[in-house]
């Protein structure tokens, strides 16, 4: 049992077990704003989707005894929070479509002629790369990306998952997994570069 | 089958970055990608500039919880952990 469980992971399943309210606090400090994009996905506001969010933790608090393990606690969480969100967009009557896997450029055709850079990337100042004010460029490019895109991102490149470990958790394909953190990944080099380009 | 085809362009090459960072391009792309990337310095800048793109990403912490939201969750907590 709980073989698929990491030492931090064991930790907190025993405290929020023990009703310790330090443990569950820590796990919605690291998860929660990630829970709400993940719901996102699946239902139009961000309120219904908090909403969801706090229903799917007392389904956690609730399960957490018979919990075994067989997954990552974390895959576990975001496991319901999805499927929940999932269940009410469907009773919303106006679940969100798939974001479509239409073919989208990653950069503007028009910065190549004949398939080569005419318009190729200029290197960005070192200097102001770590910039409060660019980290915020980064955080609001992905904040305004659409909601599967942002889910991905959040996980991949924020939480610092595994592609794995986001299937898993999002019930994605491996190619839909990509296709969503490529877009995602592009749309926030674009406004960065837009950004740190600017008096360039 | 021409020399030509088999390479790749500049255009082919941005959108197969996701692939070739998770180690998921076949073994004939990666290495049409690697020759890519060997000769081409505006390909290598673009890829520098996803993995700076992902590294910038990292450094975000999760966004902060407003303390109403979480002064909500807790208030649900400590609803459950009173339940008999």
């Amino acid at each position: 049992m709980e073989h698929a469980l990491g030492l931090e992971e064991m930790r907190l399943v025993e405290g929020l077990r023990n009703r310790d309210e330090q443990a569950f606090e820590q796990l919605i400090r690291m998860y929660q704003s990630a829970l709400v994009r993940v719901a996102l996905m699946y239902v139009s506001t961000r309120a219904v989707a908090e909403d969801v969010v706090q229903e799917s933790w007392l389904a956690v608090l609730n399960g957490i005894d018979r919990f075994e393990g067989r997954s990552s606690l974390k895959t576990w969480i975001f496991r319901i929070v999805a499927n929940r969100a999932k269940t009410r967009g469907q009773r919303e009557a106006r679940s969100r479509p798939f974001s479509s896997l239409e073919p989208e450029a990653s950069v503007d055709p028009d910065h190549f002629v004949d398939g080569q850079w005419s318009a190729p990337p200029a290197s960005w100042p070192e200097e102001q790369l770590l910039a409060a004010e660019t980290l915020r460029v980064v955080g609001n490019a992905i904040e305004s990306l659409p909601p599967n895109q942002r889910a991905v991102i959040t996980l991949r490149d924020i939480q610092g998952w595994s592609a794995e470990e986001v299937r898993n958790a999002l019930e994605l394909s491996e190619t839909n997994e990509r296709v969503l953190l490529h877009r995602a990944r592009t749309k926030v080099r674009t406004a960065l570069e837009a950004y740190l380009m600017e008096d360039a | 089958m021409t020399e030509i085809a088999e390479q790749l362009s500049c255009q082919e090459l941005v959108e197969l970055v996701t692939d070739y960072l998770d180690g998921a391009l076949s073994p004939r792309d990666r290495e049409r990608f690697d020759a890519h990337i060997a000769n081409c310095d505006y390909c290598r800048e673009y890829l520098e500039q996803i993995r700076v793109t992902i590294r910038l990403s990292g450094t975000l912490r999760p966004q902060e919880l407003a303390p109403e939201a979480e002064a909500a969750l807790l208030e649900a907590f400590r609803d459950w952990k009173h339940r008999p």
